[in-house]
């Protein structure tokens, strides 16, 4: 089985700041908006070398959404930077009518989604995001796993003409793709280990966990393909579809709701296409509460055991 | 254009928007009778723009906002009477498979708008992007909206109203239709908001009052007051006093006209006393 090595724990906002600060230099349509946290999302460097394009809104985040509109009529490539809460859920009507239906080249970018936003608890640990923000018609989800791929992904997207969230976190978690980002392409699957016997699909912190099952997983003679679902929407089907037909059964894995998330879509793949047992990983329809990142992920089953206990469960049912 | 010739572009859209919500059945007809003055003002004779060749980004060109879309009927009536596009196709309003949604949108790529408006109190914070977008490309055009003033209920105005004056967003517009009026009452009884002038002027903003909203001179001048108030720190309000239906008598005076259409006998009235002008679609 393919290895992975951390190169060292780097949390993925960091990634996001080092991926704009990056596009600052490189493309001059490309402005920042930010609702009163510059630095919790990293833009703190952006800002400061491209003034002119950088837009403090204060805490004001419907505003940021509609300013971020008005800025792509005149060639501008806006990127909000706010938590994941207040970048989906609070702002919906506004992204719905102002840039899903309006077809505005907007980049949501949101940092501390989900539980391991840790001790602030549940006001601010969305785990609705991704399934409110797939729903929108035409909206590119991103939800990529490490710092290095959520530098690459957020260059990316400045490259893609359309409505895009890009969902990321606050803890510092396994840093293994490639540096250069090499790979990472908006839509495209990543197969990261090839096995026979089960599929792994995992997205965002997840993905690292789903490794960690993996090799769990093979010292006991189980070979799992782990397969990083980075785009959730528009979903890989091709990828899981191969993957599938030669295991026979998934294991899907997100911190996220088990309602609309990546579990949801690539059931909905297979039950139409190629019907499988499968078993989420995910919250099971609940807020999630105050605690470190860690006691959090093993309190609601969102970690490397987790998986591999699914994984066995779902390889019963074949 | 001759005053004469303004008045008579104004006739002909309040015949079409009357013909437009009577053959559908729906639409909202007085709000767009109230605004009517304003549109064909800021289309036919204050803002510079191009509607032989409507491009999104607008470089170069004035750009107006329609955030309370539900006054569709005059805007698609401007625009197409502006020339962009066929005015037979406000035939198709409201209709399936047309261009010419309930509520604007550029879902179909109407020529003539820039974003879908309808949920109300977005328009403020788009037009404070693009004219933001005017200032980072250095182009001196100015950003026009317009507003419905039940529409200032919505909070996200008020995000917009204190951000354009905090960061001098000083190429920007935006009119207030105040008719005092709005679908289950006045303005008055359902959220009395005090004075609009107070308010905006607490924020930052230059006010300016157009009492006779339906006068074409009094709006046009309130314009051009507006225009040379630009590029000194300052957004600028013009809070237009008009009334909801006004051109057809029984729709004046009421605010149940904001959202229901005339039947035949009702229509008829209301073409006698708008008389062809421009010719109808």
């Amino acid at each position: 089985m393919k290895k992975y090595t951390n190169t060292g724990n780097k949390d993925t906002r960091s990634g996001f700041g080092a991926g704009l600060h990056e596009l600052g230099k490189t493309n001059e349509n490309v402005v920042a908006l930010c609702a009163d946290l510059t630095g919790s999302l990293k833009m703190n460097a952006f800002a400061d070398e491209n003034p002119d394009r950088f837009f403090q809104v204060g805490i004001a985040e419907a505003n940021m959404m509609g300013i971020a509109a008005g800025l792509t009529i005149g060639g501008k490539i806006p990127f909000t930077g706010t938590f994941a809460n207040f970048s989906t859920g609070r702002v919906y009507d506004q992204i719905r009518q102002s840039i899903a239906y309006s077809g505005k080249n907007v980049k949501i970018c949101a940092s501390h989604a989900g539980l391991t936003l840790g001790e602030d608890g549940a006001t601010h640990q969305i785990l609705e995001d991704i399934g409110l923000m797939k729903m929108l018609p035409h909206m590119v989800v991103i939800n990529p796993c490490d710092y290095n791929q959520t530098k690459a992904a957020t260059k990316a997207i400045a490259e893609y003409e359309g409505p895009v969230y890009l969902r990321f976190g606050r803890p510092s978690v396994a840093n293994f793709t490639p540096e250069n980002g090499e790979g990472f392409t908006i839509g495209k699957a990543d197969v990261l280990t090839e096995g026979s016997d089960i599929t792994i699909i995992a997205t965002g912190h997840l993905v690292w966990e789903a490794l960690q099952a993996a090799e769990a997983l093979e010292a006991q003679g189980v070979h799992a393909e782990v397969i990083n679902m980075h785009t959730i929407k528009p979903l890989d089907e091709a990828a899981i579809l191969a993957s599938v037909g030669k295991t026979g059964c998934v294991v899907t894995a997100e911190e996220h709701n088990r309602f609309g998330g990546l579990g949801e879509s690539v059931a909905q793949v297979l039950t139409t296409q190629l019907p499988a047992p499968q078993e989420f990983v995910a919250v099971n329809d609940s807020f999630g509460e105050s605690g470190t990142p860690a006691q959090l992920m093993e309190k609601y089953g969102l970690n490397a055991a987790a998986i591999e206990a699914a994984a066995k469960k779902v390889m019963a049912r074949k | 254009m001759s005053q004469q010739d303004l008045q008579a572009v104004v006739t002909q859209v309040r015949r079409d928007i009357v013909r437009m919500v009577h053959a559908v059945n729906s639409g909202h007809p007085g709000g767009s009778l109230g605004c009517t003055e304003f549109l064909v003002a800021l289309y036919f004779e204050h803002m510079n723009h191009n509607a032989k060749a409507f491009n999104m980004d607008g470089t170069g060109e004035d750009l107006f906002f329609l955030s309370n879309g539900h006054i569709s009927p005059v805007i698609y009536s401007v625009l197409a009477r502006s020339g962009y596009f066929p005015v037979e196709e406000l035939a198709t309003f409201r209709k399936l498979n047309t261009r010419l949604q309930g509520h604007p949108t550029t879902h179909d790529n109407l020529p003539g708008i820039r974003i879908a408006s309808g949920s109300l109190g977005q328009g403020m914070s788009v037009a404070i992007g693009a004219a933001e977008a005017k200032k980072l490309n250095g182009d001196k055009s100015t950003i026009y909206t317009l507003h419905g003033d039940g529409e200032l209920q919505e909070g996200q105005i008020w995000e917009a109203a204190m951000y354009a004056s905090a960061k001098k967003v000083d190429n920007l517009i935006c009119t207030v239709d105040v008719n005092d009026a709005q679908i289950d009452g006045s303005t008055d009884q359902v959220l009395a908001m005090g004075s609009l002038n107070a308010k905006f002027t607490a924020f930052g903003w230059h006010v300016i009052e157009v009492a006779e909203g339906n006068n074409l001179q009094a709006v046009l001048a309130g314009l051009k007051q507006a225009k040379l108030a630009t590029g000194q720190g300052k957004p600028i309000c013009i809070l237009m006093h008009t009334e909801m239906g006004n051109g057809v008598d029984f729709m004046m005076g009421s605010h149940k006209w904001h959202g229901i259409a005339p039947n035949d006998e009702q229509l008829a009235s209301a073409l006698a006393q708008n008389p062809e002008t421009l010719g109808d679609y």
